[in-house]
């Protein structure tokens, strides 16, 4: 298929299964209601919303990559403390009985639940771990002046961690838990359970610290023919 | 409304939902491909409503035993015992407890059944090309999609409460066949929301007012 020249403010390429780019990369549309507009430069700390329905459509945080990459090293820290000592103890009649949140889902697993202790394990070690992991991955590539197309792979797939990854209501589950035990037994809080309190807000600085325009306006593109040079880029950044 | 919203869509323009880029697909194409991120690009999620209204419809399915198959089976020496989740909440509450029995009331109860109802909602009004109240349809979707995850809360309080209370013969705690209909809710609901186009609450508006303009042109 030959694609041809429609609009003169597009590039011409020849490459048949994928989208031209617009010239000015500052227009966009709205994703939740679909409005074209232009995203204009704002003020650290400042967002852009749509004028329709208000989405939030970009957020400009200071000094995004820094933070990022020092929020994401401690959270790597904390989650490894989180998985490997043990969450909670229990006192009772003379016996201790220790779990941790993989204990958690392989108890539930052997009580015969194996499909909601997978789930568990989804969304209270997996996620999570993958959520880290691909932040990581996309910091140490944005180390370079033009991080890699894979910094972009990652990148693309870090909204389905999130919103698969749910330490936060797992700590609320805990504290339910903990109440309803505390009328059988003596509950002992193990250290897991203050690093995984610490992981969650960790992970909520990150949420704000990190700004996932400005990697993409540096990321070298899936195809490479199609990206803008160097200083178109670098004027959209100013 | 006099103002007119061109849409990326009137203008043959799809955006991304991985990196937010805007590109215009080949001539007579409805699928492409985001060349700055890979993505699989369409102007609108394929079939959204019916992909929403199928996971809906399991998912109000699945409510009913979950709410009425016992979630929790406690064994003590005196016997066993079931509850639901509604029991759960009933015994938890208590002159300290009570603020922990409200919260898991509202996420366990209140949250999956406003879930169920918000979307139908969406779905109902989407399909019969409704053109009013556009903003708060798509903030009570943006609701959803935020508050939708802290329906999982019992599912974690059941597998620590069975998880520690393991100390045979005195007592131990078995997990109920309601849990694993209260999870497929919770998954459910939140497929649901994922497939559901919140963009389909504007298109018939905006499609209402290009014919207008077409009229008076």
């Amino acid at each position: 298929m030959v694609t041809r020249r429609k609009m003169s403010s597009q590039v011409q390429h020849h490459h048949s299964d994928c989208n031209r780019p617009l010239a000015d990369a500052s227009v966009i549309a709205c994703l939740d209601c679909d409005l074209l507009q232009r995203i204009p430069e704002v003020d650290n700390g400042a967002s852009v919303r749509c004028p329709r329905c208000d989405k939030e459509l970009w957020r400009h945080k200071p000094d995004s990559h820094n933070r990022t990459f020092a929020l994401t090293m401690a959270a790597l820290f904390l989650y490894i403390i989180a998985n490997t000592v043990p969450m909670l103890g229990l006192h009772a009649a003379g016996r201790e009985a220790f779990t941790t949140v993989v204990g958690g889902a392989h108890q539930l697993w052997l009580d015969g639940q194996q499909i909601v202790s997978v789930l568990v394990l989804f969304a209270a070690v997996i996620s999570p771990a993958l959520q880290i992991g691909f932040l990581l991955l996309i910091v140490l590539g944005c180390q370079r002046q033009r991080p890699p197309a894979w910094v972009g792979l990652f990148l693309r797939h870090l909204h389905f961690t999130r919103t698969w990854s749910m330490i936060e209501v797992m700590l609320l589950g805990v504290l339910v838990a903990l109440t309803k035990i505390a009328d059988y037994a003596t509950v002992v809080l193990g250290t897991a359970l203050f690093a995984l309190f610490a992981l969650v807000i960790l992970l909520a600085a990150i949420q704000s610290a990190f700004d996932p325009r400005e990697v993409w306006q540096r990321v070298a593109w899936a195809e490479p023919d199609m990206q803008p040079s160097l200083a178109g880029n670098a004027e959209a950044k100013s | 409304m006099s103002v007119t919203n061109p849409t990326a869509m009137e203008h043959g323009l799809q955006s991304c939902h991985g990196c937010g880029l805007l590109s215009r697909p080949a001539p007579g194409a409805h699928e492409g491909r985001c060349p700055r991120c890979d993505e699989d690009l369409v102007f609108r999620k394929p079939d959204s409503l019916q992909h929403t209204l199928a996971y809906l419809v399991a998912a109000a399915a699945c409510y009913v035993p979950a709410n009425l198959l016992p979630v929790l089976t406690t064994t003590t020496a005196g016997g066993s015992e079931s509850d639901t989740i509604m029991q759960g909440v009933v015994l938890l509450w208590s002159p300290t407890g009570w603020p922990l029995s409200l919260i898991v009331l509202f996420a366990s109860i209140m949250i999956p059944s406003a879930k169920i109802l918000a979307l139908g909602y969406l779905l109902i009004t989407v399909k019969r090309g409704s053109i009013t109240n556009n903003a708060q349809r798509v903030r009570l979707y943006r609701m959803v999609e935020i508050i939708g995850r802290w329906s999982m809360v019992d599912v974690f309080v059941d597998t620590f409460t069975v998880s520690l209370i393991q100390l045979q013969p005195l007592m131990s705690v078995e997990p109920g066949p309601g849990l694993l209909f209260f999870a497929a809710v919770v998954v459910l609901t939140m497929l649901a929301v994922e497939s559901f186009d919140p963009r389909l609450i504007w298109d018939t508006a905006d499609a209402k007012e290009t014919q207008k303009k077409v009229q008076y042109a």
